[in-house]
């Protein structure tokens, strides 16, 4: 913790007596120096309990959850969401499969747990059961199936999804992450529309945000998005947001995850 | 579902099972399943109500895949500049000090922002503006140097007005002059007020603001 301390006091330092162009630069060093220690392995760790943890009106543990690659595989089923699940009929992302699996085998309501606040409750415990189902795919390619029709249904959906603009301001997700090499204020924006590289985008969520110290899985990260673009609320876990995985996903094939990566 | 319909029509005949399994939702089908997919998933949160998701001919034109046709790209930009309110006595210009606090306003018009908050200009997320604020976004271009570039030595000047008019417009409603500017329409919207718009005005035209230096 104190490297960490330390590491953030330095970054402080630089980004203030260094001009834009190495905003970057300074931010990679950053991670660099926080390699040994990003606090979402204090998330992983909890996540790993929590799998094999009986908990839920049935006492049972997430040990026999379909992630895709059959009853309790973890590795590797992080880089393959979201998948369609033959048990569903849906595309499932990564947040809505636990879902899933937290009403079926623990007997959880799936619906109060998407309505419940960021961060509290047993959406707490999401954070942390994302944090270490991404990591047992770490260094691992995106790989998506579109062998479904549903599949693909849901990235042509997600690909209209992302170009749609509304709102006060006009935004679409495209606004941002339309086009290569561009930034808000000095926050550099991956261009989502293309594989935007190892570990950059839908390859770097799940992430601890050092600005706020929490774990933020996807639904978080696309829900702020959107609150940014001044659209309304997107619902945990609902459709729109499975497809927009389904269109970023795809798009990363081949980009190696480094979920959950460490952000600003 | 979609497998199951084509292992059973596996069994009836190959010709059927391409003509059913080969065909996918047309676009047009995709377009309306996305629309009704956005309209299921959203919910109001405080200021932020489902109506922001009617879209109008500019938003729903300028999200498609495809770009629009000329003659929409004319009807929106011919919309827009119709849209357009002139600054009350023809007074374009405030004060450039308080046009800077503006730009370097992100705030307004969230969920989480209060509903009767006076929004920011939220300029510095996409351009560069003055020369001493280093933190710029780079989605617009850059408008250092704004109104020197453009001649303008005296805004007051009648030789000033079309850059302060064109200036005035395109902070008020964007899509006059390119039909799917990826520029908020700060006046159309009500994102500024008139009063707001001026000392906005100021930051790029006044020879005395940073921008001008």
């Amino acid at each position: 913790m104190k490297n960490w301390m330390f590491a953030a006091a330095l970054l402080a330092g630089t980004a203030g007596a260094l001009a834009q162009p190495t905003a970057a630069e300074g931010i990679a060093r950053y991670r660099e120096l926080l390699a040994d220690g990003n606090p979402a392995e204090l998330w992983e760790a909890k996540g790993e309990a929590l799998w094999t943890q009986k908990r839920g009106p049935k006492n049972a543990s997430l040990e026999r959850c379909d992630l895709g690659k059959g009853p309790g595989v973890v590795k590797g089923a992080f880089v393959e969401l979201p998948r369609y699940f033959s048990d569903t009929g849906r595309v499932q992302d990564m947040e809505s499969r636990l879902l899933t699996c937290l009403e079926t085998l623990q007997g959880f309501n799936a619906a109060e747990i998407a309505k419940t606040p960021f961060g509290r409750g047993e959406q707490a415990n999401m954070d942390s059961l994302v944090a270490w189902i991404a990591s047992e795919s770490r260094g691992l390619k995106f790989n998506l199936p579109q062998a479904h029709a549903e599949e693909r249904k849901m990235f042509e959906i997600g690909k209209r999804v992302f170009f749609f603009r509304g709102g006060p301001y006009d935004f679409s997700c495209a606004s941002c992450h339309g086009e290569d090499g561009k930034r808000i204020r000095l926050q550099d924006l991956p261009n989502l529309t293309k594989n935007p590289g190892d570990g950059v985008g839908f390859a770097a969520w799940p992430a601890y945000r050092v600005s706020n110290g929490q774990l933020w899985g996807m639904q978080l990260r696309l829900n702020d998005c959107y609150r940014q673009q001044r659209f309304p609320f997107p619902g945990y876990a609902s459709d729109a947001t499975i497809a927009l995985g389904v269109y970023m996903g795809v798009n990363s094939k081949g980009a190696a995850s480094i979920a959950p990566s460490i952000k600003r | 579902m979609m497998s199951f319909k084509c292992s059973g029509l596996a069994i009836a005949g190959i010709t059927v099972l391409l003509a059913s399994c080969a065909s996918a939702p047309s676009p047009a089908e995709l377009d309306r399943l996305a629309d009704q997919m956005i309209k299921s998933s959203f919910r109001a949160e405080g200021q932020a109500q489902l109506d922001r998701l009617d879209q109008d001919l500019a938003q729903q034109a300028c999200s498609a895949l495809t770009p629009p046709s000329p003659d929409v790209v004319k009807q929106i930009e011919a919309q827009a500049l119709a849209s357009i309110k002139w600054p009350a006595g023809g007074q374009y210009l405030g004060d450039w000090k308080e046009g800077e606090k503006l730009a370097q306003n992100g705030r307004g018009k969230t969920w989480t922002d209060p509903a009767n908050a006076p929004s920011g200009g939220n300029c510095y997320n996409c351009h560069q503006i003055s020369k001493q604020e280093i933190s710029f976004g780079t989605i617009g271009p850059s408008l250092y140097n704004y109104g020197k570039t453009r001649g303008v030595k005296d805004p007051a000047d009648p030789s000033a007005a079309p850059v302060v008019q064109y200036t005035w417009g395109k902070i008020y409603n964007a899509k006059a002059y390119n039909a799917c500017s990826g520029m908020p329409r700060m006046g159309h919207a009500g994102v500024l007020t008139e009063a707001q718009m001026r000392d906005v005005m100021a930051l790029l035209l006044d020879p005395k603001s940073p921008v001008n230096q």
